[in-house]
């Protein structure tokens, strides 16, 4: 079946958006880590994407907040908290 | 601790959480008449919830005698299916048995309905259910917890439960827990597929309102640890993988290739089709069985559920949500004993680790202690999948040349597979062990 891309498919989602990030990347940190490639691979939201110049864009609105970036990124690199209270995605199945 | 700190207590007890563990802790002690505060982050209880979905549900009768029949659950399941999928074979291990249904065994769950409905009982029973509120610290003073913060507010209340979750700050916040080794953590990755009610009990082959759950290992990670899982609700079938958070990163795989790979795989695509995408999701579960527990009791804090690392992968099964019901049980029984006591020391709610270890909770993580380790071995996900594919094969594929007997034609399998007899034997009695 057809599953849409990935944007097509967290448009199906609920999300309540406050327009302030959850998610803060140390770039140079995480350059020297690599872990660009690694975020853009694991992240089910496609939320990371690495640039041309090597930044390491952050979708944080995407955000499904399972954490797993966070538990692969090396301590210091990543700051992620859950998104305030009553905001992010809504799951209406779960 | 003194009557004036006592005194000065907005509840008895904030539950931090209200998935399947803070729910049954909250409505526990909202029963036995404590004052009992159910903080959730999520605009609604269950709007941050997800779970692959198969509930071990018998541990429920306890709490709410008549669950299957009261609660939203979705379908009964009755068949159970281990499937080693391979490129263009598969193997499967079809297990259908209506012993499960009386007394019922487990049901398929949509969680965000689940937790809205326990959350309910909760409020019927006294609690206060505070969605919308997403806890930020502790509030600790001389090492006791004292209760908790979120922005400006502060709550103060005589006990903690920590019922946060598999990322658990909360318990990070109380130095109970360090960063998790990735080898304990998987991501799932899961879609929610819309179908008719008929058409699920046609391609299931389900008898009305029964379902079926698959746990599927090999092609569908391509190699990656962890597994794939299908388990079908009354009008929609949960479907994904489950992916070991070190080996998806050494192995440089994508999250979301691999779960579109098992669900466009030829021999996953036909139970699907014609369905419609109702929901994308993802979540962390915990994986590393009996290693990953930690400290659960500090003055005035006790953690329980996922919270606290309690979730099992077996292989055939993966559960968290009767594992979090059965310590949120363990835990208030022990919170109501301290608060009778009037004594909130690590000695009193210690009550709380005592007993989990006694129910089936504790016995159960120390049975499949070694299940982690065991299919950290990759073997489970890459080679026995098409060396039974093989032996079956041998079997079925008559091709004129003279039949053999099937142990000279497993002979034969093992001989070209990566697999050795020692490492079958190895194996064997490992998962038999493990298992
Ligand atoms: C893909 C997948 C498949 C699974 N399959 C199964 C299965 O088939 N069967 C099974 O039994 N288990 C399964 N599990 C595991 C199971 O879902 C969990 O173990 C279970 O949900 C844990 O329950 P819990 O109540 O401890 O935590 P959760 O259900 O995670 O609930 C925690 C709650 O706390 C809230 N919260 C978190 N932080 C805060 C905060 N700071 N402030 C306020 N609220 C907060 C969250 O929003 C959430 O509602 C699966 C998990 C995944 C990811
Ligand atoms: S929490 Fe999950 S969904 Fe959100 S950015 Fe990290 S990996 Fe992506």
């Amino acid at each position: 079946m057809n599953l849409g891309t990935i944007t097509e498919r967290l448009a199906r989602n609920r999300y309540e958006l406050d327009g302030v990030s959850h998610i803060e990347v140390d770039q140079e940190a995480a350059r020297a880590a690599g872990l660009g490639p690694v975020l853009e691979r694991i992240c089910p939201a496609h939320v990371y994407s690495v640039g041309p110049d090597g930044l390491i864009g952050v979708l944080w609105a995407a955000c499904l907040e399972c954490g797993a970036c966070l538990a692969v990124a090396p301590p210091g690199v990543l700051t992620w908290h859950y998104p305030a209270g009553g905001t992010g995605v809504l799951y209406r199945l779960g | 601790m003194t009557a004036d700190a006592d005194a000065d207590v907005d509840f008895d007890v904030i539950v931090v959480g209200a998935g399947v563990a803070g729910c049954v802790s909250a409505f526990q002690l909202a029963t036995a008449g404590r004052g009992v505060l159910l903080v959730e982050r999520g605009a609604e209880p269950g709007a941050k919830a997800l779970s692959g979905g198969v509930f071990y549900c018998r541990v429920m009768e306890q709490v709410f005698p008549g669950f299957v029949e009261a609660a939203p659950v979705e379908r009964v399941i009755t068949r159970n299916c281990l499937s080693f999928l391979n490129p263009s074979s598969f193997v499967n291990i079809d297990y259908g048995d209506q012993r499960l249904a009386s007394p019922v065994n487990a049901v398929s769950v949509l969680r965000a309905k689940l937790d809205a409905w326990l959350a309910e009982q909760c409020e019927s029973a006294g609690a206060m259910v505070m969605p919308g509120f997403r806890v930020d610290r502790l509030l600790i003073e001389d090492g006791q917890v004292r209760g908790i913060g979120a922005g400006e507010d502060e709550l103060r209340c005589k006990v903690v439960i920590a019922a946060d979750g598999v990322n658990s700050f909360v318990s990070r916040d109380a130095g109970l827990r360090s960063k998790d080794r990735t080898n304990h953590l998987a991501v799932g990755v899961k879609s929610v597929i819309g179908l008719d009610r008929a058409v699920i009990e046609d391609r299931f082959n389900l008898e009305d309102g029964q379902g079926a759950a698959y746990a599927v290992v090999g092609d569908c990670t391509k190699g990656v640890g962890g597994g794939g899982f299908m388990y079908t609700n009354l009008e929609s079938v949960s479907i994904g993988v489950v992916l070991r958070l070190d080996d998806l990163k050494r192995r440089g795989a994508s999250a979301t290739d691999l779960h579109d790979g098992f669900l466009n795989h030829r021999f996953v695509a036909p139970f699907l089709k014609g369905g419609e995408l109702l929901e994308y999701g993802a979540h962390l579960v915990a994986e590393g069985g009996l290693a990953m527990i930690r400290d659960l009791v500090k003055p005035g804090l006790v953690v329980i559920g996922e919270a606290a690392g309690l979730a099992l992968n077996t292989g055939l099964t993966v559960r968290g949500m009767d594992l979090a019901a059965g310590s949120a049980i363990a835990a208030a029984r022990a919170v109501d004993g301290a608060l009778e006591a009037g004594d909130y020391s690590p000695a009193t709610l210690g009550e709380y680790r005592q007993s989990l270890q006694e129910c089936f909770v504790g016995r159960d993580m120390e049975t499949f202690r070694r299940a982690p380790a065991f299919l950290e071995g990759t073997r489970m996900f890459n080679d026995y999948g098409p060396l039974l594919a093989d032996v079956f094969h041998g079997v079925y594929n008559l091709d004129l040349r003279p039949r053999r007997h099937l142990l000279k034609t497993a002979r034969a399998a093992l001989r070209s597979s990566p697999v050795g007899w020692l490492d079958l034997a190895r194996d064997g009695w490992n998962a038999l062990r493990a298992l």
